[in-house]
């Protein structure tokens, strides 16, 4: 669960301000916005990994960030893997051993010994998503992680992101693809310019939009 | 052939230890300089990489001058006698082994410290988690940035000269010598002591090479 | 690694106990000479000699700022100058050859005919041969400069007239390559002579041509941390009738004739502090 309140971060040319932000418990959140609207910077402040100038932000549980890039280490593909429950003290045989049904679900487990890098971009994000979602957090802030990948891709993702939030994780999931917010959330967001400007569960959103950018953005319209 | 090859083998085996103490020494204060500058989260620090930059071309004659001005008799540590002793010139090639192994690693990690911090401290990492695992990211340029510190100090005969003196079972190491024989016209010896440097430095890259790019 | 450091001061100490450290000329050391004497000194008193060979007017400025304990030098006006300065004492003349010019084979300027050795500089000013200088205030160098004031002839500015800036080893290979006249010290042209394309055209031991060597401390009351006393120890064994014996023996029967004739501490050419 995260609750926010009063956030703010700017600086010359930015300007990001949330005046009252939930993240509940279980829930399924999928937040919207043209490029530049704050929407990463918006997840990271909630992720704890950028302090906001102003505001109150509490947080219980522990939460994940995933960049859009699926960064991935110069080792092979089970250092990779393991290493998030690494960095949170697990012994290295104990990770690989957790590890070894989520590869195998994602499609990796004959490739552990490959250096990563050679991976194709579908396979990073899906290394990328496992290497989180084995450290079983409490809230997933995702950014962007179906981007570029095909459909095949997308539907593993998704499922994975399904099975999270089955089991209680909470999800903040950035996209532009207007199909697969609608597909996941339980409510939706969207950010224009810094601001909210339209918070509600996601069959609202879709189906009567309230605000003028809502509107305009659903239709497809530029809203700057 | 003007140098025997016992004796060769001695002058390769004394150029190793020097050039080797110097590259030890440099890595000692050039590593963690390279590490901190290359892994701010800030941006800036550009002053001290142009800094650095430059003194990858530091002249090794003008370092071996400074050491030289230095440790003479005359000179303000003139007491402590090291001038034509290995340690001066341990001490010159450090010097100049310094700005490559701090350079060339500041480049390395800095090239990989936004991406790492972000993974890090997104899976819940602390800012001490990032620097270990930028530290074991960047072995690759940190084992280049080391061979181009040993390189640089091997094959470096300017300062070599000017602080060790080339004395023979001393400070004659494979570059002086190299210039010895070729002063005296024993060009077969000079190119013998000649392939045996490149020889060298080969094997000792490699051996870092191989050493940086195991699992 | 750091034990490897520790052993370096070790190996500096261990051997600061007993050796000594003298600068000399490149043609001293590179002829082997020194290689050939010092052992026995060694054994004798167990002091190592760290030789350190440079050119006369180097080792003179070295020996100047205290780094080594004695010069083996060949420029006797600036080893007067050395005395005079309070920085060097107890000169000895140890041994002599002379100068040599070499040049090519066919000898465009003639040198081989001249009259005398101011003949000789005068004959390549004029046919405007390629002459190399060694440029670096060695010993060559000092006497070379005073042959052409000799003759009072000014060849810098010359297009014929070259500055090596390094030894007379690599001196004269260069004059071979260019097919250059230069100056040099007899027993560097006997050691270099089979290897290089270059003759001897005025060899010959007038007064103007002689090549005197010499040895002095460095003033024990100048700098602190001077082993003089090997230093004087090294001065008597070079004078001993043996040592100097062994000095006007070295290399004579490769080459037919003495490299260094000793000179007892009798010298020839005047070095009046």
């Amino acid at each position: 669960m995260i609750r926010a309140s009063g956030l703010r971060k700017s600086y010359p040319g930015f300007d990001l301000r949330v005046a009252d932000l939930r993240v509940p418990e279980g829930s399924f959140i999928t937040m919207l916005g043209p490029s530049g609207a704050g929407k990463s910077t918006l997840l990271r402040l909630l992720a704890g990994m950028e302090a906001a100038q102003d505001g109150v932000l509490e947080r219980r549980g522990r939460a994940v960030y995933l960049d859009q890039d699926n960064i991935v280490l110069e080792r092979n593909v089970i250092d990779n893997a393991v290493f998030g429950l690494r960095l949170m003290g697990v012994a290295s045989a104990e990770a690989r051993r957790r590890l070894r049904p989520w590869l195998a679900r994602v499609g990796l487990a004959e490739r552990l010994r490959q250096p990563a890098a050679k991976l194709s971009g579908g396979e990073r994000a899906r290394l990328a998503l496992v290497r989180a979602l084995a450290t079983e957090p409490d809230v997933l802030l995702l950014d962007e992680p179906t981007q570029s990948l095909d459909p095949k891709n997308v539907a593993m993702v998704e499922a994975l992101l399904r099975e999270a939030h089955t089991r209680g994780r909470s999800v903040v999931l950035v996209t532009h693809n207007l199909h697969q917010a609608r597909r996941l959330g339980e409510e939706t967001w969207l950010l224009l310019g810094g601001r909210i400007v339209e918070q509600a569960p996601t069959e609202t959103f879709f189906a009567s939009p309230r605000s003028r950018e809502a509107k305009a953005y659903l239709a497809g319209e530029m809203v700057y | 052939m003007d140098v025997p090859l016992g004796e060769i083998w001695e002058i390769a085996w004394r150029s190793l230890r020097i050039a080797g103490a110097a590259t030890f020494l440099a890595a000692l204060f050039g590593l963690p300089l390279g590490v901190w500058l290359g892994a701010r989260p800030r941006r800036g620090g550009g002053s001290a990489r142009v800094v650095l930059y430059a003194a990858m071309g530091l002249p090794p004659v003008v370092v071996g001058l400074f050491f030289y001005l230095l440790l003479s008799r005359s000179g303000p540590l003139g007491k402590s006698g090291l001038l034509f002793t290995q340690t001066a010139m341990v001490m010159a090639e450090a010097v100049l082994a310094f700005p490559m192994i701090a350079g060339f690693t500041a480049a390395g990690v800095r090239a990989r410290a936004a991406n790492v911090r972000r993974l890090v401290r997104g899976l819940g990492g602390s800012e001490k988690q990032v620097l270990t695992t930028l530290l074991w990211e960047s072995r690759r340029p940190i084992v280049a940035a080391l061979a181009a510190g040993f390189g640089s100090a091997i094959s470096e005969v300017g300062a070599a000269t000017i602080t060790g003196g080339d004395i023979r079972h001393h400070t004659r190491v494979l570059t002086t010598a190299v210039v010895l024989e070729t002063r005296k016209g024993e060009l077969r010896s000079a190119l013998m002591l000649g392939l045996v440097l490149l020889g060298l430095t080969l094997l000792v890259t490699a051996v870092l090479v191989v050493w940086g790019e195991r699992e | 690694m750091k034990k490897l450091l520790a052993l370096f001061w070790l190996f500096a100490l261990a051997f600061a106990a007993g050796s000594m450290r003298l600068a000399t000329t490149t043609s001293v050391n590179d002829s082997g000479l020194l290689e050939a004497i010092l052992p026995q000194f060694t054994v004798e008193s167990g002091i190592e000699v760290e030789v350190i060979a440079v050119g006369t007017g180097q080792a003179l400025a070295i020996a100047g700022r205290g780094d080594v304990d004695a010069v083996l030098v060949h420029a006797p006006d600036l080893e007067a100058k050395f005395l005079r300065e309070g920085k060097g004492v107890d000169h000895a003349c140890l041994a002599y050859n002379n100068f040599v010019i070499a040049g090519p084979a066919a000898d465009p300027a003639g040198v081989a005919q001249a009259a005398d050795a101011l003949d000789a500089m005068r004959r390549i000013y004029r046919s405007g041969a390629l002459f190399i200088s060694r440029g670096d205030k060695s010993g060559t160098y000092h006497r070379e400069r005073s042959l052409w004031r000799a003759a009072k002839l000014v060849p810098d500015g010359r297009p014929w007239y070259l500055e090596s800036g390094s030894g007379m080893g690599s001196t004269l290979t260069l004059a071979a390559e260019k097919r250059a006249y230069t100056l040099t010290d007899l027993g560097t042209f006997l050691f270099m002579k089979d290897k290089i394309a270059i003759v001897d055209l005025y060899n010959r031991p007038e007064p103007l041509m002689l090549n005197q060597y010499s040895y002095m401390v460095v003033n024990p009351k100048r700098f602190q941390g001077l082993r003089s006393s090997a230093a004087y120890r090294l001065r008597s064994y070079l004078l001993r009738d043996d040592v100097q014996q062994a000095i006007d023996d070295y290399m004579k029967e490769k080459f037919g004739q003495s490299l260094f004739h000793a000179l007892h501490g009798k010298c020839l050419m005047e070095v009046k502090p």
